[in-house]
């Protein structure tokens, strides 16, 4: 039988995986996109089991939002990303560095 | 239910930027010239517009949209500063834009959409509001931090921010998760009544990292590893936006999740509170000594306000609620008069930003130099100046909240974070002379004027009367 703890414990796997990408990586800036939505689906097997465990609906209309503004958020991360490409002629994660920190 | 009159008269400021913004966005494509100055200007009316309707916004606390928004005292206020320092950064942005070759209409665009992210953030009563304030805001900030697009310091900072912002978002939005299991429900006034008797493990979890995701936005120690690069890299009118109105937001939001769906955990939240406001004024003192670039300098400069703004809501009472918003409204103030001296920083065509680039003004443009004194002095905390009453307040309240260790490290800090402040006055006072600056145009003139007289006449005139509304406006949170 699988149960609420287990849809949490696949989300808080997924979510540390997020964001060990996010910030071991020292490669490729897609990388960090692709954990950025791998968090925001962490998020969203959250929210719908305890959305079903809770037999209320919020939760649900809530992941929706977030698959909404993560699509958004996706679209003006290449963009920016188009731009730094066409300044630099690097995505490699350790070139990022013209200013100090 | 409430009437949808009812409800669209207390979101009057929302509607009208919201309704401004996408019309502007069809005129400017329409239109779609360069150089071209209607947009600007319409954008700023909108926000004028906007912060008028707040005036005709009267009586108590309103919770409307099915109990997602809140229209309040508190809400009112930062609005007004937030709109405010969005409409002053649109006025200083107009020559810098130009000169730079980057006056498309697609900036004041988007900063109409930022705030009218900042201000749902500022209304929002739910998790789910939160969360679409939040992203309205940050997403068009992404956008204008890159604004500059063929300069790669700008996109750098762009790219920065979009990836630690995001970053921060799923943080938020993971604890948001936890909230919402563990309670049951998104609204903040429901989750206090959920969390009475003694907090679950999730519930704590969730508290952190809501917190942490916001510690992002309003760049707290430890998540405030961006704010240096993208207040260096970024245009500077946008630093200046920055700096303002998208603290003043993500302060705001902070003050109430914490005030209105935390009170019961108040031993929890204040540990995390206490510890990242010592954290922020240390490092905000510190870290600043060494820097170069004023905008820099400004960043770390920002970190350490942000902690001592926090002072005030770690006391936790309707006192230090009051303290953080006289707190903003002397921040937003000061940092708005720097930024406009920061923008007056031209040799020939080209603006620059270096300390040692001021060296000598006293000697080549007076004013200006009497000015930057004015504010150095005052975000140091020095006496009869406004900034020193911003802290006043904050300590006072730490101080009746029994949080004497807080108090005192902050008193320390601000000493501390006196010396960068001085040293910028004393190049400006007896260095030898550096190239002069090119005469500013007339709204930056007017900004920094304007100003530098509220910081050094604070103690007169507006101050009795911010310090009154924000301690009418805090009452309404609890």
């Amino acid at each position: 039988m699988i149960e609420l703890t287990h849809y949490l414990i696949v989300a808080a796997i997924l979510f540390t995986i997020g964001v060990c990408g996010i910030i071991l990586n020292r490669k490729n800036i897609i990388v960090i996109l692709m954990s950025v939505e791998l968090i925001l689906l962490a998020v969203n097997i959250n929210l719908v089991a305890f959305s079903s465990f809770l037999g209320d609906l919020t939760g649900q209309i809530f992941s929706l939002f977030i698959l909404t503004v993560a699509a958004a958020e996706a679209a003006i991360g290449l963009a920016i990303l188009v731009t730094y490409y066409r300044n630099r002629g690097t995505i490699a994660v350790e070139d990022i560095n013209l200013m100090k920190g | 239910m409430t009437p949808l009159s009812y409800a669209i008269a207390h979101s009057l400021p929302e509607i009208i930027l919201a309704v401004g913004a996408l019309g502007l966005l069809m005129l400017g494509a329409f239109r779609a010239g360069k150089g071209d100055w209607i947009i600007s200007e319409a954008a700023i009316v909108v926000l004028g517009l906007a912060l008028l309707s707040m005036f005709f916004q009267l009586g108590d606390k309103a919770i409307i949209w099915d109990g997602a928004f809140v229209d309040d005292a508190f809400a009112r206020f930062m609005k007004a500063l937030a709109i405010g320092g969005a409409l002053v950064s649109l006025l200083l942005s107009r020559e810098f834009m130009a000169r730079n070759g980057i006056d498309q209409f697609e900036f004041p665009v988007l900063v109409l959409l930022a705030t009218l992210g900042m201000s749902m953030l500022i209304s929002a009563q739910s998790l789910i509001a939160l969360y679409l304030g939040l992203e309205l805001m940050s997403l068009a900030l992404y956008v204008i931090a890159a604004f500059h697009r063929d300069n790669g310091r700008a996109s750098e900072a762009g790219l920065k921010y979009f990836v630690l912002g995001s970053l921060s978002s799923g943080m938020l939005l993971y604890g948001a998760s936890l909230l919402y299991g563990f309670a049951g429900t998104v609204s903040f006034t429901g989750i206090a009544q959920a969390l009475q008797g003694s907090p679950s493990l999730g519930v704590i979890f969730g508290l952190v990292f809501v917190l942490a995701g916001l510690s992002f936005k309003m760049s707290i120690v430890p998540f405030h590893m961006w704010t240096p690069d993208v207040y260096e890299g970024a245009p500077t009118p946008v630093t200046a936006f920055f700096a303002t109105a998208a603290k003043v937001a993500a302060v705001a939001v902070t003050v109430r999740i914490i005030i209105t769906a935390f009170p019961g955990l108040q031993h929890e939240w204040r540990q995390i509170v206490v510890f990242v406001a010592i954290l922020s004024m240390a490092l905000g003192s510190f870290a600043a000594i060494g820097q170069t670039n004023i905008k820099r300098l400004m960043a770390y400069s920002s970190i350490g306000h942000m902690g001592f703004a926090l002072v005030g809501l770690a006391a936790g009472t309707e006192q230090g609620v009051a303290g953080v918003m006289i707190y903003m409204a002397i921040y937003v103030l000061m940092t708005l008069g720097t930024f406009a001296a920061i923008l007056s920083m031209r040799v020939g065509d080209r603006y620059v930003e270096d300390i040692a680039d001021l060296a000598g003004l006293s000697r080549t443009n007076g004013l200006m130099a009497f000015v930057i004194a004015m504010m150095m002095f005052s975000l140091a905390g020095i006496p009869p100046l406004a900034g020193f009453f911003a802290k006043w307040y904050v300590f006072l309240a730490a101080i009746n909240g029994n949080l004497y260790g807080l108090a005192v490290i902050g008193m320390l800090a601000s000493v501390v974070a006196a010396f960068y402040y001085l040293r910028i006055v004393k190049i400006m006072y007896f260095d030898e002379s550096a190239r002069p600056f090119e005469r500013a145009n007339v709204e930056v003139t007017a900004v920094m004027a304007v100003m530098g007289l509220f910081v050094v006449i604070f103690s007169f005139f507006p101050g009795p009367a911010v310090v009154q509304a924000a301690a009418a406006a805090a009452k309404s949170l609890f």
